[in-house]
């Protein structure tokens, strides 16, 4: 296994709360991450920690052999990250992934159709010359996902991508990162609360609880761990059969 | 313009941005006044707003320098500033030109240009407050209305309390030598020199009237051999550099300021 993303003994105190206790976990190049926990227990500090935009009390996060906490602008360069969604609203999504090709460096005759591109890819041509104000919630996390691949990254991270999009909107942007990762090749580590949506896509999950690991692997290994394998069986043994009389 | 005892006569276009009826203030007066405000409003949301939208976050997450977001800010909004005063100050002296065909003397135009420098600098001092307000206060609304407060006490109050406290404090004018009432006086000037707008109020008044020859007290000795005559360009700068550097310095320690407290920080939405 070829970890692209490494984290090592991270931690992260605010005053007394540990947000993040000393988490360790290797996310291999090509797999689809789910970091499934309650709010606050820290997937976002992690994610932060990752991106170097903020700095762990203790341990390290590397991300393709790079310290994300020295060489920050390094991992963002390969980094994808899409937080709540949100855009500048006064202007068009079409120019919304202009200016962020552009702080990427992009050169400026390429800018322009990487962001046609990729409005195509994630399905949302049609509205293009759209000011973002007047998107859909899920209209606007898909804009967040052609925003985050305009700078071809090598890993995508996606915090809470799922919250308030409806069942089918959810399903169809599941679908969207589910194919991104296999065609692209691309490495995707998700955060989530809700268990049914990360394994619809996930290969490998992790169960994050106040800070700690709990538990990683597969969907189905992690069941086996967590769970009895054969479901709760419950038995009653009655010392003495009623009599037809008591009944 | 025709009064040819006044030694500043023959600059038609300083006169220009200086002189008015009365009815209402210089030019210069007026940029003293609103150039302040203009920088706060144009600066006072920079950073905190685009926090509260949760677009830092995502600006941040892109391979830029912190740095370089503080100065984009700082510089984009300069530039804007410079477009404003060098079209405005063009627009008077092109009028005037253009009413009057006056030659212009090549001293007026230096003048000119340097005044504008002046009063985009006194913008930028302001931009950079209001900029290292919004880096350090949450809410837009409260670094806007810290930083008016800033600018309402050093416009308004600043010079009540030195009048206040050097009535109090001084001794009696009356039993003073000459000697003493003027190191007084030059005491008195330099606390109100602390204030930007004083600072600005000293180096555009020499700038734009070039008899202006000392902007402290002047001894009877000092003014017996002197002819009422206009100073070179080059003396007149002299006398302001001090408030131009005084100007340069406190930007320079805002901007820094903003820039210690955002560098580190921690970013999240």
């Amino acid at each position: 296994m070829d970890p692209i993303i490494q984290l090592k003994g991270l931690t992260k105190c605010y005053g007394a709360l540990k947000a993040v206790d000393d988490l360790s976990l290797d996310i291999a190049k090509g797999e689809v991450f789910g970091l499934l926990g309650p709010n606050g227990a820290g997937k976002t500090t992690t994610i932060l920690m990752m991106l170097g935009l903020s700095e762990p009390t203790a341990g390290s996060a590397w991300v393709s052999g790079i310290n994300a906490t020295s060489r920050p602008i390094e991992v963002k360069r390969k980094v994808g990250y899409m937080p709540d969604s949100v855009f500048y609203d006064s202007m068009t999504a079409f120019e919304n992934l202009l200016y962020l090709g552009r702080l990427n460096g992009l050169p400026e005759p390429e800018v322009r159709s990487r962001a046609a591109e990729m409005m195509e890819v994630v399905g949302l041509s049609a509205h293009m010359h759209q000011k973002t104000a007047t998107y859909s919630r899920g209209m606007k996390q898909r804009l967040g996902v052609a925003d985050v691949l305009i700078k071809k990254p090598e890993v995508i991270i996606l915090d809470e991508p799922t919250l308030g999009i409806d069942p089918s909107g959810v399903k169809e942007f599941l679908h969207l990162i589910k194919e991104l990762s296999v065609g692209q090749g691309l490495t995707v580590l998700l955060s989530s609360h809700h268990l049914h949506h990360v394994q619809q896509v996930c290969d490998r999950v992790g169960i994050f609880v106040k800070g700690k690991l709990l538990a990683e692997g597969s969907i189905n290994a992690l069941s086996g761990n967590l769970f009895n394998k054969d479901g709760y069986t419950t038995a009653i043994t009655l010392g003495n059969a009623p009599t037809a009389a008591a009944l | 313009m025709g009064n040819t005892s006044d030694p500043d006569h023959i600059f038609l276009y300083l006169k220009l941005l200086t002189a008015t009826e009365n009815s209402m203030p210089p030019f210069h007066v007026f940029v003293s006044f609103l150039g302040p405000l203009l920088g706060i409003s144009l600066g006072f949301d920079a950073v905190n707003s685009e926090k509260n939208n949760g677009t830092l976050i995502r600006l941040m997450a892109q391979p830029v320098y912190r740095d370089n977001l503080l100065l984009s800010k700082f510089v984009s909004t300069l530039i804007l500033v410079s477009v404003l005063f060098i079209s405005l100050v063009l627009l008077m002296t092109g009028g005037g030109l253009l009413i009057t065909g006056v030659r212009m003397e090549p001293q007026e135009l230096l003048r000119i240009m340097a005044f504008v420098g002046i009063s985009i600098l006194y913008v930028g001092f302001w931009l950079s407050l209001s900029i290292l307000l919004s880096i350090g206060l949450r809410q837009a609304a409260t670094s806007a209305l810290t930083a008016i407060g800033i600018w309402l006490f050093f416009t308004v109050f600043y010079q009540i309390l030195i009048n206040l406290v050097v009535r109090a404090v001084l001794p009696d004018p009356d039993f003073l030598s000459a000697e003493q009432i003027a190191a007084y006086n030059e005491l008195i000037l330099t606390l109100l020199r602390v204030s930007p707008s004083q600072l600005y109020t000293d180096a555009t008044t020499t700038l734009l009237m070039p008899s202006v020859r000392s902007l402290g007290p002047v001894t009877m000795e000092q003014m017996a051999g002197a002819i009422p005559a206009p100073l070179p360009f080059k003396e007149s700068l002299m006398i302001v550099w001090p408030q131009v550097s005084g100007l340069v310095a406190s930007t320079v320690v805002c901007f820094a300021l903003g820039y210690y407290i955002f560098m580190r920080r921690e970013i999240r939405s």
